[in-house]
């Protein structure tokens, strides 16, 4: 099913899996003595559009990277249901700070090897797919080390879309992008919820990218402090005022 | 505390009987004379320090398993101790074999492996003040102990079997067969107390240890308010 | 299998990766070619002494140049972050110690295939008779050498002061490879070669002990 809109071609053009949510139990995580995370709770259901507000430290990137799978937690359980097993496309895209992909390598060539690993079929046409809904198409031979910041952020959520995930975590989107970016940046990721899939970003304060907000929740020393869900107001949490 | 207090003054006391046994239960040795007396307190210091640095090895391998933080002290605790009874090794080694043989070293399969055990367990403490978070630090320094304990027969054989063109003389070992029977009783007394202070040592490193984590979780909850 | 097809699909991207700069193996030959020359002015090469010390001082050469190799190993999955791209896409996270140490392997491996002439010219030795046995012995070693710089070069990837810190933790760990590799290779250049199938042996011994020892706790070592 192809989701088009009138103007331009959307990035998502099939949800294959069903709609998947995300439950943190009790999740803990410790650096030696340090709580990053204190019995993190939290229930988000599929198709949502969750931000985490906090300070920086207050445990985002943590929580984010746990949900990822690339920290995994001292204590507490992640799971995610509704999803599809333990297949490829049941894991999350994730996108941080950096572009997760090779310098050395091509656009084209970075997305090819990425899609070749979580068993993608017809990888190479699913890249040019994306390159051409990223708008990359015309630097598809050119090594990722020559791109501009924008094009570093469209690159690495060609990457963490290659294989068609579910759910989308986003580590500050909006970081070191100018107004074209962020409103493209804005666009892109309404469009990916509107087609089923559940994102999760961190953000500092109200935006473009923040309105897209079905829900907020203010993280504050590695704990919940507020959540829309239970009545606290999204403009308090945007602006860490807590509940 | 008293428990600790006790085996410290039993392995005290043992050391102590160790020393007297050397130099005047022992009977002299026939051809190398009194220096040979270092060979009791060298070998079973020798023995104590490879069944400390197995301790070591099964420690590494529970806390990868399990990752619960006794077994990283107990490693870390086992390396030093390991350690300081592999340094006595190696010097008490050449003390006896310069007057014994005319020379300090020699390249034979139990000395050379000694040294090489050495400095991989160097490195391994080195590797530890390198990393700064406590959680990483314990997972890589386990890994490293068990790659290098993994090493050590294969470094073991290797020089045993490939290294032997010039026969050395053969520093311990060769001394267990045809020993004098009070010899032999007064070698085993050594390693009994060699594994009891070292036990006593382990103890006190260890208590030092959890001692060096609870002030630094203090300090950490006190600069947090 | 998912963790083949992964390897090799890794393994495409390290080599396509190191030949389009190519630094690596540059800078290790000419490295391992600076130590070969300075050998030969600490000894004197041409003597019947300097032919006998002639096999250790090449695998000395080889284990110098490979603490230098690998220490881009994981280093450069550390710019953008790619070990946890990779860790997150791969179903099975020993396809990236695979990928990385067969291409180790390989890059060692060209870089000897470079060095030999100059070895062979520098202390008169003749080696074509002997290329069958001896290509064995310096694959059998590479694959050791780079089986333990792999999984130590995940170790020091995560401390600080990682230059110093590989040699320290990796040559140790080598000891019974430049012993066995040392003397199989220097009996088989002798006068009256002879080929020591034992010691061969005995590399592939140790190969499995640290391939397996890596298959069972390498995923330990990229976990945060």
């Amino acid at each position: 099913m192809t989701v088009r809109s009138r103007q331009s071609r959307t990035i998502v053009t099939t949800l294959a899996l069903p709609p998947t949510g995300l439950r943190f139990e009790n999740i803990d995580k410790r650096y030696g003595g340090l709580f990053a995370l204190r019995r993190v709770s939290l229930e988000i259901s599929p198709g949502e559009c969750v931000v985490l507000a906090g300070r920086n430290g207050s445990g985002k990137t943590t929580l984010l990277r746990i949900a990822a799978r690339i920290v995994s937690p001292t204590a507490g359980q992640l799971s995610f249901p509704g999803a599809a097993g333990d297949s490829a496309a049941g894991r999350p895209g994730y996108v941080a700070h950096t572009t997760m992909v090779y310098d050395e390598l091509t656009a084209e060539e970075n997305l090819i090897l990425f899609a070749k690993l979580q068993d993608v079929p017809n990888p190479a046409a699913r890249a040019e797919e994306l390159l051409r809904e990223v708008n990359l198409y015309e630097r598809r031979d050119s090594a990722v080390r020559t791109f501009s910041r924008g094009m570093r952020q469209r690159i690495a959520i060609a990457r963490a879309l290659i294989h068609r995930p579910s759910v989308l975590l986003f580590d500050e989107p909006a970081t070191g992008l100018d107004p074209l970016g962020i409103s493209w940046l804005a666009k892109t990721l309404g469009e990916v919820n509107r087609s089923g899939c559940t994102v999760v970003m961190s953000l500092h304060g109200e935006s473009e990218i923040s309105a897209l907000a079905t829900r907020a929740v203010q993280l504050d020393a590695g704990a919940v402090i507020a959540d829309t869900k239970t009545g606290a107001s999204l403009r308090s949490i945007l602006s860490f005022g807590g509940a | 505390m008293t428990k600790r207090i006790l085996l410290g003054a039993v392995a005290t006391a043992l050391i102590i009987a160790a020393g007297y046994a050397n130099f005047y239960v022992a009977p002299t040795e026939r051809t190398m004379g009194v220096i040979q007396r270092i060979f009791y307190f060298h070998a079973a210091t020798a023995w104590a320090g490879e069944m400390v640095f197995f301790v070591c090895f099964v420690a590494n391998l529970l806390y990868v398993w399990k990752r619960e933080q006794k077994y990283d002290w107990l490693g870390v605790t086992c390396a030093e101790v390991g350690l300081a009874c592999i340094t006595i090794v190696l010097i008490t080694g050449p003390i006896w074999a310069k007057p014994v043989w005319g020379i300090y070293w020699t390249w034979d399969a139990r000395l050379t492996s000694t040294f090489v055990l050495w400095l991989l367990y160097v490195s391994y403490l080195l590797l530890r003040t390198l990393i700064e978070e406590p959680g990483r630090r314990a997972l890589l320094s386990a890994l490293f102990g068990i790659f290098a304990f993994l090493d050590v027969p294969l470094v073991f054989f290797s020089i045993r079997w490939w290294r032997t063109q010039h026969p050395a003389p053969v520093i311990m070992g060769g001394q267990g067969s045809g020993l004098d029977p009070t010899m032999k009783k007064v070698f085993f007394f050594n390693v009994l107390v060699m594994h009891i202070f070292c036990l006593f040592l382990i103890v006190e490193r260890y208590v030092l240890e959890k001692l060096r984590h609870d002030v630094d979780l203090l300090q950490r909850e006190a600069e947090v308010q | 299998m998912a963790l083949f097809s992964n390897t090799a699909t890794l393994l495409n991207k390290e080599l396509r990766t190191e030949f389009r700069s190519r630094e690596l193996l540059t800078t290790t030959s000419v490295f391992i070619l600076i130590v070969l020359v300075l050998f030969s002015f600490a000894t004197n090469p041409g003597t019947e002494e300097a032919r006998q010390f002639a096999p250790g001082l090449l695998w000395l050469a080889i284990l110098f140049a490979s603490s230098l190799m690998f220490q881009s190993c994981f280093l450069r999955e550390q710019v953008n972050d790619t070990l946890s791209s990779l860790r997150l896409a791969v179903s099975d996270p020993f396809a990236i110690f695979l990928a990385k140490l067969i291409a180790n392997t390989l890059f060692l491996l060209l870089t000897e295939a470079l060095m030999l002439p100059f070895f062979a010219i520098f202390y008169n030795i003749s080696l074509w008779s002997k290329l069958p046995v001896l290509s064995l012995v310096l694959f059998l070693g590479s694959i050791g050498i780079a089986v333990a710089g792999t999984a130590i070069s995940a170790i020091s990837a995560q401390a600080r002061m990682r230059e110093l810190l590989l040699p320290l933790l990796l040559l140790p760990l080598l000891t019974p490879v430049l012993v066995v590799s040392a003397t199989v290779t220097g009996s088989l250049l002798d006068r009256d070669p002879v080929v020591q199938w034992k010691g061969i042996a005995f590399l592939g011994v140790f190969d499995l002990v640290f391939l397996t020892a890596l298959w069972i706790f390498g995923q330990y070592l990229l976990e945060e």
